[in-house]
C-alpha cells in the first residue's frame, strides 16, 4: 500500500515538474537550435536585442498573468497602451514636465483598468466582454484624440525610459526586470498574491473565507492598465513617437506569453516565472525568424508550429 | 449608490462610443461646379468618394474639380462617409439624375458591385479611382502604380549606392496588394544590378514598432548594410531609429507614402527618399479619361497614375 502511494506521489511530482519546468526545457532546445543555425544568435548584442524586444510584451504579460490567475482576461491592454501613449506624448508637447506627464499617463492607464475592474466585479460583466468594450473605446479615443496622426519630437529626457541605458544594460530590460521582481514578490510573498490565486482557484470559497473579491479584481485590472501604460512609455521612448495605432495585437502576444508559460486560462494555477520564459520564447522566436531570414509567407506557419511544438513537448512527457 | 454607478458607467460607455464613432468634421453636402460652355455638348460627371474626412481624398476632389472646370464639364461630388450603404444611395441618385459618367472611389471592392451593375443597366459608364471593384463593367481603373513606385525607389537606391552594395528590403503585410506590387517593382529593378545583393528580406507589417525590432535583428545578422528599402514610411522610420540606437551610420534609407514624419526625416537628412502618391493627378486623370471616353475615344482599362520621388532637393 505504502509503495503504491509513494509511486502515485512520484507521478504527481513529475507532472508538476514538467508543468513548471517543461517550457524551460523547450526554451533551451529552441535556443540551442538557433545557436547552431546562426552564429550571430549567441552574441552579446543579440541577447540584448531579444531581451529589449521582449521587455514591452513582458511588462504587459505581468499584469496579464495576474488577471488570468483570477480566471479573467484583459483584451484592452494594446488599446490602453495606445491611448495612454498619445495622451502622455500630447501633454509633453504642450509643455508639461516629464515626471508629471508620465504620472498622468500611468494614472490614466490605472483608471482605465479600474474601469474594466468595476465592470467585472460590480456589474458581473464577463471579463472578455468588459475588456473588449474598453479596447474598442480606447482605440477609438486614441484615434479621435490624435485625428489619426502620430505625435513626434518628444523631449530627450523622456525617451530615457525606452532608449537609455544604465551601464551596458538598456533601460527597457531594467524596467521589465523590476516589474517581474515586484510581481513575483506580490504573488508569492503577500496575502494579496494568495487572494489572487485563491480567487481563480475557487471564487465561492474565496468569498466565503472573507476575501474582498471585488477589491482583488479591481486591483488586478488596475495593475494591468497601469503596466500597459508603462509599457507604452517604454515604446514611445524606443520609437521617439506616439502613434494611435501603437500596440495593435499586443493582447495576443501577452496572452500567448502567459499561456505558453503554463498559466491555466481557468485561473488559480501558474506563475510569473513561466510567463517570463513564455515572453522570452516568443521574443527568441521573432528574433530567430529575422536572423534566419525566413520568408514573410512562412513566418506565421513557423511561429505557430514552434509554439505548438514547445507546448506539445512537455504535455506529451506529462 | 449601485444604481447611480450603473447609470454613470452606462453614460460613459455611450459617450465613448459616440465620440469614437462620430465623424470629427461635418461632411459637406454634395457640391456642384458648373462652368457653362454653350458651344459643345456639356457633360455631367458624378464623382463618388469613399470619404472626405481624409486629406488624400480632399486633394483628389480638388484635382478633379480643377480639371472639370478646365474641360468645361459639370462635376457632382458625393461623399460616402466610408459607408457602403451611403455609397449605394449616392450612386443610385447619380443614376436617376442620368449623369453621363460615374467616377467612383469605392468604400469596398465587393460592396460596390451591385451599384456598379445598376449603373451598367442604365448604360452609364463607370470608372473606378484608387480602389477597384470586384465585379460589374468598369471602363477604366485609375490608380497609383505601386509597381512603378517600387521601381522608382529601386532605381534611386541603386544610383545612390553607385550600383553596388548590400541591401535590406522591409516588406509590408504579406499578401496585401501594396506589399506585393511595391516589392515586385523594386525587385525587378534590383535584378539589373548584379553588384547589389539583397541580404535580407523580412516583413514588418507596415508597422513602426515592428520596423524597429525587425531591423534591430537584421542589424545583428548582417555586419554590413548599405541600403534599405521599406514598403512604407512607418517601417523605414522604425528602422532608422534602430540604426541610430545601434550607432550604425552610412545606410541609405528609402521609404514609400511620403507621410508627414517621413518628409520631415527627408529634410533632416535621415531618410534619403520616399515615394509620394499624387491624389490631385489621380482626380485630374479621372475626369480626363471619362471625358475622353464620352467623346468616343478609346481609353485603356487600367490607367496608372504617376508617382513622385521626394528627396531633400524637392521636399515640400
Amino acid at each position: 500500500m505504502i509503495s503504491e502511494d509513494a509511486l502515485r506521489l512520484r507521478k504527481v511530482d513529475w507532472r508538476v515538474f514538467f508543468r513548471r519546468y517543461g517550457i524551460v526545457i523547450s526554451f533551451f532546445l529552441l535556443c540551442l537550435a538557433l545557436s547552431l543555425l546562426s552564429e550571430r544568435f549567441l552574441t552579446w548584442t543579440n541577447i540584448l536585442n531579444v531581451l529589449r524586444q521582449s521587455s514591452i510584451n513582458g511588462i504587459i504579460a505581468v499584469g496579464m498573468t495576474m488577471v488570468i490567475l483570477t480566471a479573467g482576461i484583459d483584451l484592452s491592454v494594446g488599446a490602453v497602451l495606445a491611448l495612454t501613449c498619445v495622451v502622455t506624448a500630447d501633454l509633453l508637447q504642450k509643455g508639461l514636465s516629464v515626471p508629471l506627464a508620465m504620472l498622468t499617463g500611468l494614472a490614466l492607464g490605472a483608471a482605465l483598468g479600474m474601469f474594466s475592474g468595476l465592470l467585472v466585479s460590480r456589474l458581473r460583466i464577463p471579463p472578455f466582454i468588459a475588456t473588449l468594450g474598453l479596447m474598442t473605446v480606447s482605440r477609438g479615443l486614441a484615434l479621435t484624440y490624435t485625428q489619426g496622426m502620430p505625435i513626434t519630437a518628444l523631449p530627450a529626457s523622456f525617451n530615457f525610459l525606452g532608449a537609455g541605458s544604465i551601464g551596458p544594460i538598456p533601460m527597457p530590460i531594467i524596467v521589465a526586470g523590476l516589474i517581474f521582481l515586484i510581481g513575483y514578490f506580490i504573488l508569492t510573498r503577500t496575502s494579496l498574491g494568495f487572494y489572487i490565486y485563491s480567487l481563480g482557484d475557487n471564487p465561492v470559497a474565496a468569498r466565503l473565507s472573507g476575501i474582498s473579491v471585488s477589491k482583488v479584481i479591481l486591483f488586478v485590472y488596475a495593475l494591468s492598465g497601469f503596466l500597459s501604460a508603462l509599457a507604452g512609455m517604454v515604446l514611445i521612448g524606443r520609437l521617439d513617437s506616439a502613434q494611435p495605432s501603437a500596440g495593435y495585437g499586443y493582447e495576443f502576444d501577452a496572452i500567448a506569453a502567459v499561456v505558453v508559460g503554463g498559466t491555466s486560462l481557468a485561473g488559480g494555477e501558474g506563475s510569473l516565472f513561466g510567463t517570463l520564459v513564455g515572453a522570452l520564447l516568443i521574443g527568441v522566436l521573432n528574433n530567430g525568424l529575422n536572423l534566419l531570414n525566413i520568408s514573410a509567407l512562412w513566418e506565421g506557419v513557423v511561429k505557430g508550429a514552434v509554439i505548438a511544438l514547445a507546448l506539445l513537448l512537455y504535455r506529451a512527457v506529462k | 449608490m449601485k444604481k447611480l454607478l450603473i447609470v454613470a458607467i452606462g453614460l460613459l460607455l455611450i459617450g465613448g462610443l459616440l465620440v469614437s464613432c462620430a465623424p470629427s468634421q461635418p461632411s459637406p453636402s454634395p457640391t456642384t461646379t458648373t462652368t457653362p460652355s454653350p458651344t459643345e455638348k456639356k457633360f455631367t460627371l458624378g464623382l463618388v468618394l469613399s470619404t472626405l474626412n481624409n486629406p488624400f481624398f480632399v486633394t483628389l476632389r480638388d484635382g478633379a474639380q480643377a480639371e472639370a472646370s478646365k474641360q468645361g464639364v459639370t462635376l457632382i461630388v458625393m461623399d460616402s462617409q466610408n459607408d457602403s450603404a451611403k455609397e449605394a444611395s449616392n450612386i443610385e441618385d447619380l443614376v436617376s439624375r442620368k449623369v453621363d459618367a460615374i467616377l467612383v472611389n469605392p468604400t469596398d471592392a465587393d460592396a460596390v458591385v451591385p451599384s456598379v451593375k445598376k449603373a451598367n443597366d442604365a448604360k452609364i459608364p463607370v470608372f473606378t479611382i484608387d480602389r477597384g471593384a470586384n465585379g460589374g463593367v468598369i471602363v477604366s481603373h485609375i490608380a497609383s502604380d505601386n509597381v512603378a513606385g517600387g521601381k522608382m525607389a529601386g532605381e534611386y537606391l541603386a544610383k545612390a549606392l553607385n550600383e553596388k552594395g548590400k541591401v535590406v528590403e522591409l516588406e509590408g503585410i504579406a499578401g496585401t496588394s501594396a506589399a506585393r506590387d511595391r516589392g515586385k517593382g523594386f525587385n525587378e529593378v534590383m535584378k539589373n544590378y548584379p553588384n547589389i545583393e539583397i541580404v535580407a528580406r523580412q516583413t514588418a507589417d507596415f508597422d513602426r514598432a515592428k520596423g524597429l525590432s525587425v531591423f534591430e535583428n537584421i542589424l545583428t545578422a548582417q555586419s554590413e548594410i548599405n541600403g534599405v528599402f521599406a514598403h512604407n514610411d512607418e517601417m523605414v522610420l522604425g528602422a532608422i531609429q534602430a540604426a541610430e540606437a545601434a550607432g550604425r551610420t552610412g545606410i541609405i534609407f528609402v521609404g514609400f507614402d511620403a507621410i508627414d514624419d517621413a518628409i520631415k526625416a527627408v529634410k533632416d537628412g535621415k531618410l534619403a527618399a520616399t515615394v509620394q502618391q499624387q491624389p490631385s493627378v489621380m482626380g485630374e486623370l479621372g475626369v480626363q479619361i471619362a471625358v475622353k471616353h464620352l467623346k468616343g475615344e478609346t481609353v485603356e482599362s487600367s490607367i496608372p497614375v504617376p508617382l513622385k520621388l521626394i528627396t531633400k532637393e524637392n521636399a515640400p
